[in-house]
C-alpha cells in the first residue's frame, strides 16, 4: 500500500477557510440555512466549519447530523451489514436551505440516500452539497457538489482518506493505492 | 458486532447477550425514526412479511404491523378464525401455502408452545415468534428490558420484580431469560398456585409477600391475570387476589423510594394494578408500547439483513 499526501495541514486549513467564505457569500447570516453533516465521516468537518463560521462572525449556525443507513440502496447486498449512527436534527427543515457536508464524494450513492432521508424532516427549499474532496471520475449517479475543497482524479481501486487532528494527530488528506 | 447470531427470533433463550445489545442499539435508531415527522424508512421495501395470528392479539399484532410498515415492508395479515385452519389444514401446509405466494418472513403467534421452533425447522422462511402458548414472547421481553434500560440507564445489576401469574405467562419466562442474560437480578411474586414448579431452577427467587418484594426491587412488572386461562380456581376470588397481590397507590406510597411500574397489557384495572397507578407518573406502560414498535423494527431489520437473494 503506498500513501501520498494530497493535502497537508496548511492546505486543509486554506481549503476550509475558502469553503467558510463561500458559504457566507451564499448564505449570509444563516438565518434560513442549516448545516447537516452526513454520518459518520461528515461530522468532524461540520463541526470545524461551524466553528470557523462563528469565528468569521456568523453567530447563529444551526448544525445537525443525518444517518442514511436505513436509506441505503445496498442493504442486504453487502457482506457486512452497516450499523446505524445517530441522527440529530432538532429543528424544522421545512423551507430552509440545507447544506449537506461530507468528507469525500465518491459514487454519490450516500448523497442520493441523504436526499431521500432529509425528506422525512420536511421539504427543504434548497439542498446543497459541500465536500472536502471530490473524486470526480468515480460517480455512479448524476450528483455534483456545490462547494469543493479539492478535486482529485483517482481510480476506483484507490482510497482517499481524510484525517483529522482530533483522531489522527494532524489534518490531512491521503491517497492510498495498492502497489503492484 | 453488526449481525445477529441467529436466523430466526424463536425465543430469548437462543440469543446471545451481544444479540440483545445489538437489537437495543438498532432500536435506539428506530426510536428516533418513529419520532420524525415522516416515520418511515425504505429499508425493507423488497421484503414481504406475513403476520399469522392463530391466537387473539391486539397490541402485539398492531405493533408488528406498524413496525413492518414503518420499514416499508409489504404486509399480509392472517388470523385463524375464518381461515382454512378450521377445515383441518396443518400448520406446515398453511404456512407453505402462504410462502408459495413469495413471502420472505413470518411473524407468528400460536397457542402451542414450540410452534415457532417447529415451523423454523419445517419451512424455508425467517420466523419471528410473537408468542407461542405459555413458552416465550421474545419481543415483549426485549421491549420490557429496553424500557428498563431507557428508564434506569442500564439493565445489569437492576433488581426486577415480576408479579402475578407466572404459571401461564410467556412474558414472564422470556423476561426472566432476557433480564438474566443482561445481568439483572429477577424475583417473582404471586400466589404459590400460580408459580411453575421449575421456577427456582431458573435462578429466580419466589416471594409471596408483595410489600417485602416491592421493598427489594428497583422496578416492578405487573403481569395480567389471564382470566381466559383460569380453568382451575387458582385463587379464591379476584378481590382476594387484588388485596394480596394487586398494586395500589397506598402500597406504593408506603415505600420510601420511587419505582417504575410496568405492565405488558392489556390491564385488568383494579385487579393487578389500580387505575390511579396505571395513569400516574410511576407507570411506564405507554412508553413500553412505543418502545415495542422500535424494538420490533430492530428485530425485523436485523433478521431481514440476513436474507440472501
Amino acid at each position: 500500500m503506498s500513501e501520498r499526501i494530497l493535502l497537508n495541514e496548511r492546505e486543509v486549513d486554506l481549503a476550509l477557510h475558502r469553503l467558510t467564505h463561500q458559504l457566507i457569500e451564499n448564505h449570509g447570516d444563516f438565518s434560513n440555512s442549516i448545516l447537516i453533516g452526513l454520518q459518520p465521516r461528515g461530522i468532524r468537518l461540520t463541526e470545524r466549519l461551524s466553528e470557523m463560521l462563528k469565528k468569521a462572525g456568523v453567530d447563529q449556525v444551526r448544525s445537525g447530523s443525518l444517518d442514511i443507513t436505513f436509506f441505503r440502496d445496498d442493504f442486504r447486498r453487502r457482506d457486512e451489514p452497516i450499523s446505524a449512527n445517530k441522527t440529530n436534527i432538532p429543528f424544522v427543515v421545512e423551507n430552509q436551505n440545507v447544506i449537506f457536508i461530507d468528507d469525500v464524494l465518491f459514487t454519490g450513492r450516500s448523497v442520493r440516500a441523504a436526499l431521500d432521508a432529509i425528506n422525512s424532516f420536511g421539504r427543504p427549499s434548497k439542498v446543497e452539497l459541500l465536500v472536502l474532496v471530490d473524486r470526480r471520475l468515480s460517480r455512479h449517479l448524476p450528483i455534483q457538489p456545490n462547494y469543493i475543497g479539492r478535486i482529485v482524479d483517482s481510480v476506483a481501486s484507490e482510497r482517499v482518506v481524510v484525517n483529522w487532528k482530533e483522531e489522527n494527530g494532524s489534518d490531512n488528506v491521503e491517497l492510498l493505492s495498492e502497489v503492484r | 458486532m453488526s449481525d445477529l447470531s441467529v436466523d430466526h427470533l424463536l425465543g430469548i433463550k437462543y440469543l446471545q447477550p451481544e444479540d440483545i445489545e445489538l437489537i437495543f442499539e438498532t432500536a435506539d435508531n428506530f426510536k428516533e425514526v418513529i419520532n420524525r415527522p415522516i416515520k418511515k424508512v425504505p429499508s425493507l421495501r423488497d421484503i414481504t412479511i406475513a403476520n399469522l395470528f392463530f391466537e387473539n392479539s391486539t397490541r402485539t399484532k398492531l405493533s408488528f404491523e406498524l413496525a413492518e410498515k414503518r420499514l416499508s415492508a409489504d404486509v399480509v395479515n392472517f388470523s385463524a378464525s375464518g381461515s382454512s385452519v378450521s377445515k383441518g389444514e396443518t400448520l406446515i401446509d398453511t404456512v407453505n401455502n402462504i410462502l408459495a405466494m413469495k413471502v420472505d418472513m413470518v411473524v407468528m403467534r400460536h397457542p402451542n408452545p414450540g410452534a415457532a421452533v417447529f415451523l423454523s425447522q419445517n419451512v424455508n422462511s425467517r420466523i419471528v415468534n410473537a408468542g407461542d402458548g405459555a413458552h416465550e414472547h421474545p419481543t415483549q421481553a426485549l421491549l420490557d428490558a429496553y424500557s428498563i434500560r431507557e428508564k434506569l440507564g442500564r439493565v445489569a445489576g437492576v433488581k426486577v420484580l415480576i408479579v402475578g401469574d407466572i404459571l401461564h405467562s410467556r412474558v414472564a419466562l422470556s423476561n426472566i431469560f432476557c433480564l438474566q442474560k443482561l445481568g439483572a437480578e429477577v424475583r417473582v411474586c404471586g400466589p404459590s398456585t400460580l408459580m411453575p414448579k421449575y421456577i427456582r431452577s431458573l435462578g429466580v427467587e419466589v416471594m409471596h409477600d408483595l410489600d417485602r418484594a416491592l421493598e427489594w426491587c428497583d422496578v416492578a412488572n405487573m403481569l395480567r391475570i389471564q382470566l381466559e386461562r383460569q380453568d382451575h380456581q387458582y385463587f379464591p376470588s379476584l378481590r382476594e387476589y387484588s388485596m394480596q397481590y394487586g398494586l395500589s397507590m397506598e402500597r406504593l406510597e408506603r415505600l420510601n423510594k420511587e419505582i417504575p411500574i410496568m405492565h405488558p397489557g392489556p390491564i385488568n384495572r383494579g385487579v393487578e394494578i389500580t387505575s390511579d397507578i396505571a395513569d400516574s407518573d410511576h407507570s411506564i406502560i405507554l412508553p413500553q408500547v412505543e418502545n415495542g414498535v422500535a424494538t420490533r423494527m430492530a428485530v425485523l431489520y436485523l433478521l431481514a439483513a440476513k436474507i440472501q437473494r
